[in-house]
């Protein structure tokens, strides 16, 4: 082994310890939450996962309402995820190919409202949707959750670069624009199609503000939100508290871990930088 | 050339597809913008009618000593989290383009998982962590300072220590875009700085710093604005304490409207965030607009 070699391998070994003290913390919550209560609180949680412990899982499982906040949580962002990508790509498609009154005018509020804080806006969507009755259900959890400009941005952005010619094909067999965007333009982006959805749910499940407002009721929250209920209830219960926090995790790691490649390759590309 | 009735159609269509997109952003982002800038000069409770009072909820605000507390504590936290989590990326970034292949890719998925995480499950596994009586880094804190620490009510160490948490769940999107950043820095430039007999340290400084700087000024300023709008970290850690040494901005809006019913002064609060952010996001765009140009 040359010089040069060992030093690779050094550096290699030094990042690679780096990388796993950066993900400790869910190391430590996994050993913790295959331990009995007991043990921990006896001598503390271990390095070593010594113990396969099932029993806080069980519990969470059949003694909390985490059933019932995956389903809030997976409806809800399934149907932002749908509702944001269609009408997300019929904007973008209109502002890319079709000439209209207010065309400018539209593509500058979009780019424009990606400065407003969305918070800054809750008060004023907490009493709208109060007006509406919506307080407590998931329409109150989706309907603000709804517009996110960067998906017309990005949309636009892959719709431009489609060639021109590409569209005559169609339009002489008698396609109108709405066979255009469904037949050609949106085949054409199954991939970014793929990033941005993978991108609007995740950052929909993962809100936790919105639905810490609007939702009061047990039977409705989405799973950050009802996580922190169980905190309360059990008190101190630290097998149980990292087994429900690695079970309201899991989806989105797993998530995570299946489609990596698009998950990073959309988060560059609604920041606007290219991979 | 377009017929008139070609150009009917096209419009037609256009209008067709950008309605359903301008109904839910009128009724659900503009009218609320709306009405958070009308309520905000209003003596409104949450739900329900208030009077015109003009400024007064402004004027309020500027002799509202907790609201100082809070700008105060959101301009700490962005000074503890913003350049920091630029720096530990631009390390993480510059260590991981190193790698090859497979172990490349292990590595950044490893740094890039906290990110997917909701915040509930971040605050409950570094609670954990730092649990006062059980938590695995008490020790640490203990060798530093002597004794354990009950860091979440501590008035020193709870700024800080959110600031690390939050360090922790968010960096993995600015390494992301480091490395995205580094991946477009031209190898031939390197291999020109080696052939000049540049160091290391002067290839860094002379060729990726530079090159890098767009995207080290999109990451500084997307991290200022995301930090402003801090609030489910504190919420859930700290709730603002202790002696509000963590009340930020964002958790005087929630407890003004959603505890004490002050629908008009929260959105006078809001709308200060609101300001704030604009402001900084033009500057954003400006940056980003000089940094293109170069």
């Amino acid at each position: 082994m040359t010089l040069k070699q060992a030093r690779t391998l050094a550096f290699t070994g030094l990042v690679l310890i780096a990388a796993a003290i950066w993900t400790f913390p869910l190391y430590w919550a996994l050993t913790t939450s295959l331990r009995s209560e007991n043990r921990i609180v006896s001598d503390g949680s271990g390095w070593l996962l010594d113990e396969l412990n099932f029993g806080a899982f069980r519990e969470i499982l059949g003694n909390s309402k985490l059933p019932m906040w995956y389903m809030n949580s997976v409806g809800t962002s399934l149907i932002i995820t749908v509702i944001v990508l269609v009408t997300g790509m019929m904007c973008a498609y209109a502002l890319s190919q079709l000439r209209f009154p207010g065309r400018r005018l539209l593509y500058l509020v979009v780019v424009g409202s990606f400065m407003v804080p969305v918070p800054a806006l809750y008060v004023a969507q907490f009493v709208l949707m109060n007006d509406l009755g919506l307080v407590n259900t998931w329409w109150g959890i989706i309907l603000p959750q709804l517009v996110v400009p960067v998906v017309i941005i990005v949309y636009k952005q892959f719709f431009d670069a489609i060639p021109k010619e590409m569209r005559e094909a169609v339009v002489l067999d008698g396609g109108g624009e709405f066979t255009l965007l469904f037949k050609l333009y949106l085949p054409l982006n199954w991939g970014i199609t793929a990033a941005l959805a993978i991108i609007t749910f995740i950052s929909a499940w993962n809100n936790f503000f919105w639905p810490f407002l609007v939702v009061t009721s047990e039977d409705m929250m989405t799973i950050p939100v009802g996580i922190t209920q169980v905190n309360d209830a059990f008190g101190v219960a630290y097998a149980r508290m990292m087994a429900l926090a690695l079970l309201a995790a899991a989806p989105v790691i797993i998530g995570y871990l299946v489609f990596q490649k698009r998950v990073t390759e959309a988060v560059m590309i609604s920041a606007g930088v290219k991979g | 050339m377009l017929t008139p009735k070609r150009r009917r159609r096209e419009r037609r269509a256009a209008f067709l597809m950008i309605a359903p997109f301008l109904f839910i952003f009128t009724a659900f982002f503009l009218y609320p913008t709306y009405s958070v800038i009308a309520l905000s000069f209003t003596d409104a409770p949450l739900i329900g009618d208030g009077n015109w009072v003009g400024l007064a909820n402004y004027t309020k605000l500027l002799g509202d000593r907790l609201f100082h507390t809070s700008l105060w504590n959101n301009f700490y936290f962005v000074l503890l989290t913003v350049i920091p989590t630029t720096v530990i990326a631009l390390l993480i970034a510059l260590a991981v383009s190193k790698l090859k292949g497979r172990m490349q890719a292990l590595v950044l998925t490893l740094f890039f998982l906290p990110y997917v995480l909701p915040v509930s499950v971040v605050t409950m596994i570094w609670a954990w962590m730092l649990d006062f009586q059980f938590g695995i880094l008490q020790p640490l804190i203990a060798a530093v300072t002597g004794k354990p620490v009950p860091v979440f009510k501590n008035p020193y160490w709870v700024m800080p220590m959110i600031a690390v948490v939050t360090v922790w769940w968010t960096n993995g999107f600015n390494v992301l875009l480091m490395i995205a950043g580094l991946r477009n820095i031209p190898a031939d430039l390197y291999e020109a700085a080696a052939l000049d007999g540049a160091t290391a340290w002067q290839r860094f400084w002379r060729v990726t710093w530079p090159l890098l700087w767009p995207v080290t000024a999109l990451v500084l300023t997307l991290q200022l604005i995301l930090q402003l709008k801090l609030f489910d970290q504190v919420y859930l850690l700290s709730n603002g304490g202790p002696f509000n040494r963590s009340y930020v901005v964002l958790m005087q809006m929630y407890r003004e409207a959603f505890q004490l019913n002050h629908g008009g002064y929260a959105s006078a609060i809001a709308m200060v965030l609101f300001l704030f952010i604009v402001v900084l996001s033009v500057l954003q765009f400006q940056l980003l607009r000089l940094g293109g140009r170069k």
